[in-house]
């Protein structure tokens, strides 16, 4: 079990134009991005909405090519999606037309059924949907969907989770227990979590860092340290300070 | 909806018998009076497909009209799927013969007749030495053929480009590509609408078989509403109808049944 994020750089963001051409023109939408994510730490990125953080993670992830400037991983450019890196998408990603375990298994290659039924419900099993395996995500509810979205990704034993608003779609209650989830599998796993929000109190809540991305197009502002132990109390004081100092960086004015 | 609509089975049952029964009183009081030469009434109409079955012919013909409705369909949809997927994934393939089908779609396969004749009229079909299809065959079934191909098409090619980024993405994240790409993402995804489309065409191919079947043949339904006209059997003309219309609901519901239960997994209901 490691909870402390080594210091060893895991991702590389240099530089990183992105445009998108449109019938409108050319909307820039990353006009330089520099960051820095260490191996194992949990990063949040946030941003006023629309500003590029999804556009980032997809760059991040392969899916998107970037117009300038280098994301490089373990020293190599990211150049398409690969198993490594794996994805979680707000609404859920997951196939509504095959079970949990399918699912689960669907990027599990090269094991004997005996020994892909084992590891399977191993990631089963880590995200608590014992006894649901054979269901299909129409049975399901939003946070056991999400569950096996977690399970899917996590299954192929990436090093790195991408997760773009992972809990947007969930109700406060389903939100609040599934943000406890992913702090647990991410310490019980160790990957390296990449969670784009525009909660800030979320960020807080759950990341080591705290990138914040300003206006497009966007730049990363600066990233904040959260220095405190978990679990963590979201009425902690240092929080309110610090939710203070992101939404006057991001220029929202807070009272109503 | 169904092809019985939706509603409580009492309320259906109700309604729907309440309908059928309007019909045959303005039938009947339509019609009254009137012999198997004129435009029969529902006795008459019911009375000859007595006779029809009795006779053996009524389900001959069934099985035969069923039998080129089948091939017609099946070739459709083995050409047409494949090739609605090949245009829907590729934007060069929906560029290149999207304009042409467009444009063929329109045209009724009724239209098509002359050349059907012209084309198919000489040719029988062996398989494994035994007649499969004769000439008059071919070109009914070419004419079905025509008619479920265009409706198969669009509905796979629409199908294929409306999944959803996030499956793709997925699946281009798990390392998955080519046929396995195809086979566990691409066409699951557009499974519901491809199913939509093969009702649609079954539906259409259905309806043209009563013209497909003026092409020489001599049996089917089609065939049965051509001879009995020649005959001035009105009733037998009425009965045919009556038959070509319950088994179109049939193939409808089976149709529909398929489709309801691909959607069901998928937790949607139909619309
Ligand atoms: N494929 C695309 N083509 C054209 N413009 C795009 C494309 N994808 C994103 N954009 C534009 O880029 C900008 C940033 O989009 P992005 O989805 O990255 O924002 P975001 O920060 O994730 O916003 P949100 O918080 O609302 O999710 C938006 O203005 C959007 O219109
Ligand atoms: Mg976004």
């Amino acid at each position: 079990m490691s909870t402390e994020s080594t210091q060893r750089e895991k991702i590389r963001v240099q530089g990183v134009y992105k445009s998108f051409a449109t019938k409108k023109g050319t909307v820039q939408v990353l006009d330089g991005v520099n960051l820095s994510v260490r191996e194992g730490e949990f990063l949040a990125i946030v941003g006023p909405s629309g500003c590029g953080k999804s556009t980032l993670l997809n760059c991040m992830a392969g899916f998107e090519r970037i117009s300038q400037g280098s994301i490089q991983i373990d020293g190599v450019e990211v150049q398409h999606p690969d198993p490594k890196r794996v994805f979680v998408f707000q609404e859920t990603g997951i196939f509504p037309w095959l079970s949990v375990w399918d699912n689960v298994g669907f990027g599990v290659q090269g094991l004997g059924y005996e020994a892909k039924h084992e590891h399977v419900m191993k990631y089963i099993r880590l995200v608590g949907l014992d006894g649901f395996e054979k269901s299909l995500p129409a049975e399901l509810s939003g946070g056991m969907k999400q569950r096996v979205e977690f399970a899917r990704a996590l299954a192929v034993e990436p090093d790195v989770l991408y997760l773009d608003e992972p809990f947007g779609a969930l109700d406060a209650f389903t939100r609040i227990e599934m943000r406890r989830e992913i702090v647990r599998i991410w310490r019980e796993t160790g990957k390296t979590c990449i969670l784009v929000t525009h909660d800030v109190a979320e960020a807080l809540e759950l990341a080591d860092r705290v990138a914040i991305m300003t206006r497009r197009p966007a730049v990363v502002h600066s990233v904040m340290e959260v220095d405190r132990p978990r679990p963590r109390d979201s009425d902690d004081p240092a929080f309110r300070e610090w939710k203070d100092q992101i939404f006057s960086i991001l220029g929202v004015e807070r009272s109503v | 909806m169904s092809a019985l609509g939706s509603g409580s089975w009492t309320q259906r049952l109700l309604l729907g018998a309440l309908g059928l029964g309007g019909f045959l009183v303005a039938w009947q009081l339509a019609t009254w009076g009137n012999g198997i030469t004129d435009v029969p009434g529902p006795r008459l109409t019911f009375q000859g497909l007595v006779e029809l079955a009795t006779a053996g012919v009524l389900w001959k013909n069934i099985v035969a009209s069923v039998f080129r409705v089948a091939w017609g369909f099946c070739l459709a949809a083995a050409v047409g799927i494949p090739l609605g997927m090949w245009m829907g994934w590729s934007r060069h393939g929906t560029l290149l013969l999207n304009p042409l089908i467009q444009t063929l779609r329109p045209i009724s396969p009724i239209a098509w007749i002359p050349f059907a004749v012209v084309i198919f009229g000489g040719s029988d079909f062996y398989l494994r030495g035994r007649i499969l299809f004769d000439a008059s065959d071919s070109s009914a079934i070419f004419l079905i053929f025509l008619a479920s191909f265009f409706p198969i098409v669009t509905a796979t090619t629409s199908a294929v480009q409306s999944i959803e980024q996030k499956y793709l993405r997925s699946a281009a994240n798990f390392g998955v590509r080519g046929v396995q790409l195809l086979r566990r993402v691409i066409l699951p995804a557009a499974l519901p609408q491809i199913l939509t489309g093969l009702r649609l065409a079954l539906g259409i191919a259905w309806v043209v078989i009563v013209a497909a079947e003026m092409l020489g043949v001599t049996s089917g339904l089609g065939f049965q509403v051509n001879d009995s006209r020649n005959n001035l059997r009105m009733d037998y003309v009425a009965a045919a109808m009556v038959v070509i219309g319950l088994v179109g609901l049939g193939l409808d519901l089976a149709m529909s049944s398929l489709e309801s239960q691909a959607l069901a997994r998928r937790g949607m209901s139909r619309r």
